[in-house]
């Protein structure tokens, strides 16, 4: 599994941090999204798919 | 396909905690159906979960006041469009690229981290709260003495507004939210509230404090115009609904003794009971609204160019589709995270993980320390907040042993 994020999208809702702070983070300056992690572990693919159905723009892809 | 149209917004709840059964009926017939508007618009209600997330996240929408058909006349009187137009720094009401710009200056503020990181002082709020409310003997109004005080002072101390100024907002800003003011004494409170925050923005700019306002005129980004209407967007925004929350969902649990079992015999369930009350109490009475800038299709139904969508979060809460088994009862242990009490798409709420901290902890100290806390008057004799654009209670009456 893969996961991108778009920053320019992202509206630093910070629901993809609530959902899996090992996968996500927020930039300290806009708050928007920073992808810790590029391919999750089988233990993180679950959540990332709850956070790619949770975020409110559309910012996250997961395939 | 023959539409389904409703002449105006069943408003009027048959049970406090629950959405009107007239608009469940609604949604359980057609996620998107035809609604009135106030000006004989033929617009469109959309109550189904799918539905509501597929017009917020459409950049096909714009939340500018001045293009929406005015949804209703029963409250404010009949509008006309040009006197509800945006004043610049309202950025919930503004669409991109303002939108973005301005709301950028502020994400940063509002970032789980940075809300995790106060935690602790909120802790302390609530706690000096509890004790005040201890302080009062064995009875008090918990909204009066609890719900409100604890994220009015929050959000006070976030932007740096003395908290002992309340007064020259708070009744203010209740008047922006009543829904019986009429329209020109809205705009009389809006214009006094606004007044304060210049004055407020003036004085930070001469005596900067460590303060949200005051890192925000730092940046040199916003006008000061702008930056007042941030902060007042800020300061209605973070501690009516959070507070309406508070003491609604107090009322909830004390009206759920299972339920609130669950929460005292297993403390670890509070992150998602504070999901499953926004799902279920939603908290916005119904809202929000888009218009259409340009034809979209949502879920199959052609939204011509200016029509508005009056979209019905707390009926999309309840929506058996999205949450299965029985989404009318109050279940702290269901999976409720996907709820859109807190807004979809671009606009949805700045301040969403603050408010789950202060609910987090408030709820969990207030039934810690007052574990047999009851209502202390019949429920019927609760007042409700049907009057208001946020839904809860005017007061909470409740008692323990001293
Ligand atoms: C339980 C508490 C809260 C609820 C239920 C709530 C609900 C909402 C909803 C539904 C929206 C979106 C409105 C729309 O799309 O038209 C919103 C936006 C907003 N909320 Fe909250 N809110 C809460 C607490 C807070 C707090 C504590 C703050 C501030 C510190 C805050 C600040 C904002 C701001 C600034 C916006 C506008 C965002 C934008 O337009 O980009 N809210 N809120
Ligand atoms: S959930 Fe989406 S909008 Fe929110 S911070 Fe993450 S990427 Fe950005």
């Amino acid at each position: 599994m893969k996961i991108s994020v778009d920053q320019s999208r992202c509206c630093g809702s910070g629901m993809c941090v609530l959902t899996d702070p090992d996968l996500f983070d927020q930039n300290e300056e806009d708050g928007t999204v920073v992808l810790l992690v590029e391919h999750p572990g089988p233990g993180h693919e679950a959540t990332a798919k709850e956070a790619a159905s949770l975020c409110p723009a559309g910012a996250i892809t997961v395939s | 396909m023959t539409e389904l149209i409703s002449d105006e917004l069943p408003i009027t709840r048959q049970h406090p905690f629950d959405p009107p059964a007239e608009v469940t009926e609604i949604r359980d017939k057609a996620r998107m159906s035809r609604l009135r508007f106030a000006d004989g618009h033929l617009g469109w209600l959309a109550t189904g979960h799918h539905q509501v997330r597929e017009v917020l996240a459409s950049p096909k929408f714009t939340n500018d006041p001045a293009r929406h058909h005015q949804s209703d006349a029963r409250f404010q009187g009949e509008v006309p469009p040009e006197r509800r137009k945006v004043e610049p720094g309202m950025f919930l009401s503004q669409d991109p690229p303002d939108h973005t710009r301005l709301r950028r200056m502020l994400q940063g503020q509002f970032t789980v981290r940075r809300m995790n990181q106060l935690a602790e002082w909120i802790g302390t709020i609530v706690d000096d709260q509890l004790a005040h409310l201890r302080s009062l003997g064995g009875r008090a109004d918990l909204v009066k003495e609890f719900a409100m005080p604890v994220p009015s002072l929050v959000i006070c101390a976030i932007l740096g507004v003395d908290y002992d100024e309340r007064h020259r907002f708070q009744e203010d800003t209740a008047k922006m939210l009543s829904l019986d003011s009429t329209f020109d004494e809205a705009m009389a409170a809006i214009q006094r509230v606004q007044a304060f925050m210049r004055e407020l923005i003036a004085r930070k700019k001469e005596n900067p404090g460590d303060d949200m306002i005051s890192d925000l005129i730092a940046t040199g980004e916003p006008t000061d115009e702008e930056a007042s209407n941030m902060a007042m967007l800020l300061l209605l925004a973070g501690h009516e609904t959070t507070a309406n929350m508070l003491g609604l969902g107090t009322f909830t649990l004390l009206q759920h003794p299972d339920q609130l079992k669950v929460l005292k015999d297993e403390p670890e369930v509070i992150d998602n009971a504070v999901e499953e009350l926004m799902r279920y109490l939603s908290i916005i009475h119904f809202g929000p609204v888009r218009t259409a800038t340009e034809d979209v299709e949502i879920d199959g139904h052609l939204i011509k160019a200016g029509d508005t969508v009056l979209m019905h979060v707390p009926a999309a809460n309840r929506d058996p589709e999205k949450f299965p088994g029985n989404p009318d009862e109050l279940d702290l242990r269901r999976p409720a995270s996907g709820h859109v009490a807190f807004g979809h798409g671009i606009h949805q709420c700045l301040g969403q993980q603050l408010a789950r901290i202060e609910m987090r902890i408030g709820f969990s100290r207030l039934f810690q320390e007052f574990p047999d806390l009851r209502l202390d008057v019949d429920p019927e004799e609760v007042p409700l907040r049907t009057d208001m654009g946020i839904y809860g209670v005017h007061s909470l009456p409740v008692a323990w042993s001293a």
